[in-house]
């Protein structure tokens, strides 16, 4: 780990509000799309000419679409209570990264351009013209939201900051100023699949590659299958379980879960990519258009259910937009929600007894679980409400016997961001992914010295991404995170029918 | 027939004003906002998957502002005794408008007496977190000092003339009468009788205008009124209905 460049925040006991630092992350801001980026998703390559103009144009076209952005641009009564909520804040300081001041940097104009108020009295409820230095705020601080809703937990009006970063982001790509990271991936799921570029041939490879490793291992011959038409389930996991560490041991956890139960299933090529990075711009077509292709793959390969990997915005996506973007679903089979995500599938396995557990096989370890932000307050699993926070923990707690979990007030629907959620994972944004970790590397911390935990398991690869680069930074070791399903994997007894 | 005087009538279309732009501005945005859909299924989980549950976390929101409960033990003090004082005393005035009096409003009217009070110790605790607390300092613009001022002087103003400079009640209920049927009557020439009736419509007019749309706001918010039931039922705004038509073409 080379020597940053800026403070890393110290661990101190409790988390307290820290002092406000003016403009202390107003240099943050992630690199620009270039005009190809752009270009991929139809959108101006620069700056247009008329950006004000286009800009106010879109803002009032995403009021007439958005009731959650008309009524929280109006709500909002400066309260306060969402002011010591936001990861990010927590970590910089910046009084700009206060969900409510943040949400302020569009309602300052949104109140200039909509409302009477803000027409006639501008000073008097802080509405602002639309220039140069907003702009540049915009772009600086709609980037330093990974739309995590922590805020709209607290919030007496559930005003949801996301919903407002997202309709920011909307705009900004409007008017030709693009986020490189999230366009460029988006143009790699339109042209190749998935974001990572993997094309069908080097999956086939990673896979066949797996097929091995997993037989040296356990003796077993467990399949990774690409494109099968027929098989029962077609699986859709986040591309980077194909290959980083920790997220391929979550991969060939689900793939033993499917084996051992005797569940057919395949990947597609086609779609194999369960992340939607439209959702992080805001953009409702691309999202629908990403979201299309695993209609079309459930299609093609005459499927009876689809499931979701380990991955929490995909998640989101998939349980709360899938049916509105890409649905209905009626061609599968009904007696399965649509989508599942594959901790339900592997939580009733066990309950079942259809597949058998040793928990022994993780006592070298002492777990703790990281809720992500999208699976803990924008989705659900099972059939009844905080089922999301129920089902990863009995699965992990069948895999394994030491297990812990993180202060009350850091998990469940109270969760942390990992600091690299909502389209900032990328090295560009270091600084704000490192100081925005603190107070998931601070509960973390209490439990390591309370309880000797190693391990943080996580159920999303932003999460999984983040927490190893991250990690290092608080002294932690970068492979104390693990994937839900790579406990499984471990514990999982292949063979021994139940 | 007796001439009315002068400040009866400027009071009475004062009232009027008030009344008419809160009533037709309030109207305006909640048609605003029922009408803009609200296109993906957004609500903070964990979330009731029916509509009972959703109706009563709503009315949890709405009575016990369960979130802000969550969220900070102080806001939640001042903000709900200041509501609760508000709710007395709306609940109270009622003896103004209804003729003959119904029973459970002449019963609440001792209670309604300390809600005067509630609404002031609310609103000082409020302006004191927003001058104190600087989290709360830096988000605060001067029409949220202006707003807490108003609401003080309305309740400073009612006080007044309830305990300090009794006004004639006889007398002024004829007046709120007199006015809601159109058959004007004199108003007590009491100063501080007519602060307060100005104050108040004052209120109503920057009602739809302010940050006081949070009232209905709370009702409209898709994160807190949505049902969790994505994977159940399709959810379809008007407008991505026909993105998909054309779409699919
Ligand atoms: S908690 Fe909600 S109402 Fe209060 S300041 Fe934050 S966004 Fe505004
Ligand atoms: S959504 Fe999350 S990251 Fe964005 S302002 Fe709210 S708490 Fe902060």
């Amino acid at each position: 780990m080379a020597k940053p460049d800026f403070n890393v925040p110290r661990l101190a006991e409790y988390l307290e509000p820290p002092q406000l630092a003016p403009d202390a992350m107003a240099g943050s801001k992630p690199f620009k799309a270039s005009r190809q980026h752009q270009a991929a998703l139809g959108f101006p390559g620069e700056l247009v000419e008329n950006w004000e103009e286009v800009a106010i144009a879109k803002l009032g076209e995403l009021l007439g679409k958005y009731r959650s952005l008309r009524v929280y641009l109006d709500g909002c009564v400066k309260c306060g209570a969402c002011t010591d909520k936001c990861h990010y804040f927590l970590g910089t300081g910046d009084p700009k990264n206060m969900p409510v001041a943040r949400q302020d940097l569009l309602r300052s104009v949104y109140r200039r351009y909509f409302t009477p108020a803000g027409k006639l009295f501008p000073k008097l409820v802080g509405a602002r013209d639309l220039d140069n230095s907003v702009l540049d705020e915009w772009y600086s601080y709609f980037h330093q939201c990974s739309q995590c809703r922590r805020c709209s937990l607290f919030c007496p009006f559930g005003i949801d900051t996301a919903e407002i970063s997202a309709a920011a982001r909307e705009i900004l790509d409007a008017i030709g100023v693009g986020q490189k990271y999230c366009n460029e991936i988006l143009g790699k799921v339109h042209a190749i699949g998935n974001n990572l570029g993997l094309p069908g041939a080097a999956l086939q490879d990673t896979l066949a590659g797996l097929e091995e490793d997993v037989k040296a291992d356990t003796g077993v011959d467990v399949r990774f299958p690409l494109n099968v038409e027929g098989a029962e389930v077609l699986l859709i996991p986040p591309s980077a379980d194909f290959f980083a560490e920790p997220h391929v041991d979550g991969l060939i956890g689900y793939a033993k879960v499917l084996h051992q139960a005797g569940i057919t299933w395949t990947l597609s090529s086609y779609a194999s990519e369960a992340a939607n990075f439209a959702m992080f711009i805001g953009n409702y077509e691309q999202m629908r258009k990403v979201a299309l292709r695993i209609r079309k793959a459930a299609l093609d390969l005459k499927v009876k259910r689809i499931v979701i990997g380990e991955c929490g915005h995909a998640w989101r996506v998939a349980y709360s937009f899938l049916n509105t973007l890409a649905g209905p679903f009626d061609f599968l089979d009904r007696n399965y929600p649509v989508p599942q995500h594959i901790v339900e599938i592997t939580h009733d396995l066990i309950t079942r007894g259809a597949i058998r557990l040793d928990r022994e096989a993780n006592d070298h370890i002492k777990v703790t679980f990281h809720d992500s932000c999208n699976v803990a307050r924008a989705s659900r699993m099972g059939d009844r409400p905080g089922g999301q926070f129920v089902l990863p923990r009995e699965v992990i707690n069948a895999s394994c016997n030491h297990f812990h979990d993180m202060d009350p007030d850091t998990i469940g629907e109270r969760t942390f961001c990992c600091g690299g959620g909502g389209g900032l994972l990328t090295d560009d944004l270091l600084e704000l992914r490192v100081k925005g970790a603190l107070p998931r590397m601070q509960a973390l911390r209490q439990v390591q010295q309370e309880h000797g935990v190693t391990h943080i398991a996580a159920i999303c690869a932003i999460c999984k991404s983040q927490f190893t680069k991250v990690l290092p930074f608080y002294g932690f070791p970068m492979d104390a995170v693990v994937s839900v399903h790579q406990l499984v994997s471990n514990a999982i007894q292949l063979g021994a029918k139940a | 027939m007796q001439t009315v005087p002068l400040l009866t009538v400027i009071c009475a279309l004062m009232l009027y004003a008030g009344a008419a732009v809160f009533l037709l501005g309030l109207g305006h945005k909640i048609v605003w906002y029922a009408r803009t859909p609200a296109p993906l299924k957004i609500p903070t989980m964990p979330a009731p998957t029916n509509g009972i549950g959703v109706a009563l976390r709503m009315a949890r929101e709405a009575a016990l502002f369960e979130s802000l409960f969550k969220s900070n033990k102080w806001a939640w003090l001042f903000s709900a005794l200041f509501h609760l004082g508000l709710l007395l005393e709306v609940l109270r005035h009622l003896r103004y408008f209804v003729q003959p009096l119904w029973g459970w409003v002449v019963l609440i009217q001792p209670a309604g007496l300390y809600g005067g009070f509630a609404m002031v110790v609310g609103l000082l605790g409020l302006l004191a977190r927003r001058l104190l607390v600087a989290r709360v300092y830096y988000v605060t613009q001067p029409s949220d000092y202006l707003m807490i001022l108003l609401l003080l002087g309305i309740a400073a103003s009612g006080l007044s003339v309830t305990y300090l400079d009794h006004a004639d009640i006889v007398s002024f209920k004829e007046f709120i009468l007199g006015v809601l049927y159109f058959d004007w009557q004199p108003l007590p020439a009491n100063p501080l009788l007519v602060i307060h009736l100005v104050l108040a419509s004052v209120l109503m007019a920057v009602f739809p205008f302010s940050k006081l749309l949070h009232a209905p706001a709370v009702f409209f918010s898709p994160t807190r009124n949505q049902v969790d039931n994505a994977r159940e039922r399709r959810h379809l705004a008007p407008w991505a209905a026909r993105l998909e038509a054309g779409l699919n073409k």
